[in-house]
Order: C-alpha cells, then sequence, then structure tokens
C-alpha cells in the first residue's frame, strides 16, 4: 500500500514515520503533488503555528490537492486543525483547508494551565472502524492551546477545562487532536486501525 | 481527566546515563536505549534526557541518538543540553525529540526563548530552571552539569520564572539543588510558590525517594508532573508501583 506522509515543513515528520514502521508499514515523505495525488492512504502531521503550515502547504502547492482528497486522509494534531473551514492563531482567523466544517479557536482551559499537555481520556463516541478496540477512558497524548468544539463529525471527546474533539470524521477524512505516534498502545492501536481502514 | 505524569530523568554524558548527588560525583547507569525502553515498557509517562556535558562542553546533544530513541519509543521525550540556536532546536525536532529544554543558554541571552517559540510554537518549548536555596532566597544558577563550571546568574527563581513565561515558553521544570539525588522529597513551599504565578504546566524535579514524595506533590504543590532519576534508575520505586499507589492516594494517573 502506498502511503504518504505529506510534508508540511513541520517538524514531527520523522516520528510519525517511525510509529507507522513500527506498525510493518514503509510510508514515504513528500510534498510532491503526483506522489500526494496518487497515495492510497495519506497522513497530513502538523506541529507548531497554523499559519506556518498553511503557508508551507500553499508554497508548495498542495492546497488543490489536499482540497480534493479521495482517498482516507488522516490529520494529526495541528494537521487535524488545519482539515477545518478556519482556525484562530493569536487572534487572526486564518483559512484551512475546509474539509470538515467548523472552526477551531482557543481551548477554554478554565483555570488549568495551559497549553493542554499530557495524557488525557478519550471517549469515543460513535463507531468508527478508526477507533476499534479503543475504550472509554483510554489515554492518548496531547499537546495543544487550539481545539475544535464538538459537532456532528466528532467520533471522540475530551475533556480540559470544557469538552473539544479529540477525533473528528467527514466522510474520508478525518483527525486527531492528540499525538498517536506517542501515545503508546493506544495510538498505536489507532494507527493500526488507520491501516486498515477500508471507506 | 488529565493524568499526573511520571516522568524520568535520563541524565547523558558522553553517550550513557549517569547520575550524580546534588549535581556531583556521577556514576554510570546505563545504555541509554536500554534505559528509554525500559521505562517505556513500565508506563512511563514522558521521558527527558539532559545532555549534562552540553552546555559546559560548548556542545550540543547529537541528533543521531534522538533519531535512535524516536524510532524505539512511543511515548513523548524532551531533549536539554546546550542548545542555543533556532538551528540547533530544530535539527533535535526534525530528529524526532517532541520537546526541547533550554537553560544556560537562555539565561545567557534570554531572547533565545522569543526566537524558538517564534519558530516552533510554546507547546514545544521547555524551560530548566535550577534552583539552589542559600537559606533566604532562590538563586537561578547555570551551567550546573559541571560543579567546577556552575555559575550564579545574579537572578532569583520567581523572577525568571515569570521571565520566561511572559517570553511564550510552555511548560517549566523547576529543578531544585538542595533536594536533588538526596531522595528526602521535593521542594514543596518553592514549587507552590511557582505554581502560584505559573499558568503553563509544572514539573517538579529533585528529592524523589519514596512514593509519598510523589503523593505530596501533586497533592500540596498542585504540579502537572513529577520527575525523578535515582529511584528509578536503582530500581527503588517502580514505576507501576508507584501509579498504583498514586491512583489509590485519589491521583488521576494513567495505568
Amino acid at each position: 500500500m502506498s502511503l504518504v506522509i505529506i510534508d508540511t515543513g513541520c517538524a514531527n515528520l520523522s516520528s510519525v514515520k517511525f510509529a507507522f514502521e513500527r506498525l510493518g508499514a514503509e510510508p514515504t515523505i513528500s510534498d510532491e503533488p503526483l506522489t500526494i495525488a496518487t497515495a492510497e492512504k495519506l497522513i497530513l502531521p502538523g506541529v507548531g503555528a497554523a499559519p506556518f503550515a498553511m503557508d508551507n502547504i500553499r508554497r508548495k502547492d498542495l492546497i488543490s490537492i489536499l482540497k480534493q482528497v479521495r482517498q482516507p486522509m488522516i490529520g494529526i494534531c495541528l494537521g487535524m486543525q488545519l482539515l477545518y473551514e478556519t482556525l484562530e492563531e493569536g487572534g487572526e482567523i486564518i483559512e484551512g483547508l475546509g474539509l470538515i466544517p467548523g472552526h477551531v479557536g482557543a481551548l477554554d482551559t478554565k483555570d488549568l494551565p495551559s497549553p493542554h499537555m499530557g495524557w488525557n481520556q478519550l471517549h469515543p463516541l460513535t463507531d468508527f472502524p478508526l477507533l476499534n478496540d479503543i475504550q472509554t477512558g483510554d489515554y492518548a497524548y496531547f499537546v495543544h492551546s487550539y481545539g475544535a468544539p464538538l459537532s456532528q463529525y466528532t467520533m471522540a471527546a475530551c475533556n480540559y477545562g470544557s469538552p473539544f474533539t479529540a477525533v473528528a470524521r467527514k466522510d474520508n477524512v478525518m483527525g486527531c487532536q492528540f499525538h498517536p505516534e506517542r501515545s503508546s498502545k493506544v495510538g498505536a492501536q489507532i494507527l493500526k486501525n488507520f491501516l486498515e481502514l477500508e471507506l | 481527566m488529565l493524568a499526573r505524569r511520571i516522568i524520568p530523568c535520563l541524565d547523558v554524558r558522553d553517550g550513557r546515563v549517569v547520575k550524580g548527588v546534588q549535581f556531583r560525583n556521577h556514576e554510570d547507569v546505563g545504555d541509554i536505549l536500554e534505559l528509554a525502553m525500559r521505562y517505556r515498557d513500565e508506563g512511563a509517562d514522558e521521558l527527558v534526557f539532559y545532555d549534562i556535558t552540553a552546555s559546559v562542553d560548548d556542545r550540543t546533544v547529537s541528533p543521531e541518538w534522538i533519531s535512535l530513541i524516536s524510532s524505539e519509543i512511543d511515548i513523548p521525550f524532551c531533549v536539554a543540553g546546550g542548545i542555543d540556536s533556532v538551528e540547533a532546536a530544530g535539527a533535535r525536532l526534525s530528529a524526532g525529540a517532541d520537546k526541547i529544554s533550554v537553560n544556560s543558554p537562555a539565561l545567557a541571552r534570554p531572547e533565545l526563548i522569543d526566537e524558538l517559540v517564534a519558530a516552533f510554537g510554546t507547546q514545544c518549548i521547555v524551560s530548566g530552571i535550577d534552583s539552589f536555596f542559600d537559606g533566604k532566597v532562590y538563586r537561578v544558577k547555570s551551567h550546573t552539569g559541571d560543579p567546577d563550571k556552575m555559575r550564579e546568574t545574579g537572578r532569583e527563581m520567581l523572577d525568571w520564572a515569570k521571565e520566561v513565561i511572559e517570553r511564550g515558553v510552555g511548560e517549566i521544570v523547576l529543578n531544585c539543588m538542595n533536594q536533588d539525588g538526596v531522595r528526602q522529597g521535593y521542594d514543596i513551599p518553592q514549587l507552590s510558590a511557582l505554581r502560584k504565578v505559573c499558568p503553563v504546566p509544572l514539573i517538579a524535579s529533585g528529592g524523589a525517594g519514596a512514593p509519598e514524595h510523589f503523593r505530596d506533590v501533586f497533592k500540596k504543590a498542585n504540579v502537572d508532573g513529577a520527575l525523578a532519576a535515582s529511584v528509578f534508575h536503582k530500581s527503588i520505586i517502580a514505576i507501576p508501583d508507584l501509579k498504583r499507589n498514586l491512583k489509590e492516594s485519589g491521583i488521576e494517573v494513567r495505568l
């Protein structure tokens, strides 16, 4: 299977690649439009600031390809946030890929420390194959200050001060707000589910 | 609910894990990757690798072993030691480190923090603070990797902590030097004082000797994580036992 990790110019590409390799997969890291368009499955990773990542995607001429993906694609952390229509960052609103309706805003952590950093619990809401063998209360590793609100596209929720979307899905496009590549057995299970996913 | 984190700290010198007492007399405790994999299997929530000689010998932690660790480890890890530029930090993050902790180079040039935050985001920049209580005030020290090269910075802990928070770090690791390696418990008063003014995650370091020390630091100083070295390296405390113990005390942990 051709599995392509989209090179967004962000820093955690190799961690994501290693995580799939531990499962026996052989992902390629690429920013070539043709390689991405013809991949069987796509991974959109990302850490850092949304405007920086979107600028990289734009500069690499990948916007129109990503807006039209038909194959299964999973966004990770910032990569998931980029799937939404709009994102807030430092008080500004920027445009995302628009594959999942909704807006990503600052997390309302109430009086808890921010960023939301560490292991928090997943609350699966639906029977979606990406969440096979994931139980309510399983822990995943989060590190972020922004998040998507709960919506009809929320497959699993998490709560830190207030609830937000931990796993999202619309049609062939899905995302994890946490880092499956750093979420021990729970994360490995989700990546394995992604590899086995048939939509 | 967010779990409190248990974080083994691996002091690295010349490619081996070492441990000293109050930053002196380091002894060899094992191979980096072997220990890292042991802690991963035992349920550690995160790992920290400190290249303790990097700042004092003017070199930085090697991307090669970061990449090796990243390929084997499926929990987050932070690297520290002599990282003094956006390029140096970028090379380590690209090699697979999840977070970068800066200490001496940020004390020498505080703008480094702003540059790192702008380049990589607040979530992966950690400030390590080594603080020594002289009987009156908590004094920040730098270059603590080698006792002969340790320096006074003229800064007080709370002032420096407020500055790094303002400059945008996403987490603080407060290492209370008086407690380091002596296993008498964390410095609860000092950590509580910082907690009151610290809106970012706070990690306690220095002094863990028994499970009740972890319980106390979570309950009394309300820290997000507790870092320890010798009790884990020497198998004085087993991480699975510690976590069960904390859970029974009503502290949220990932089992």
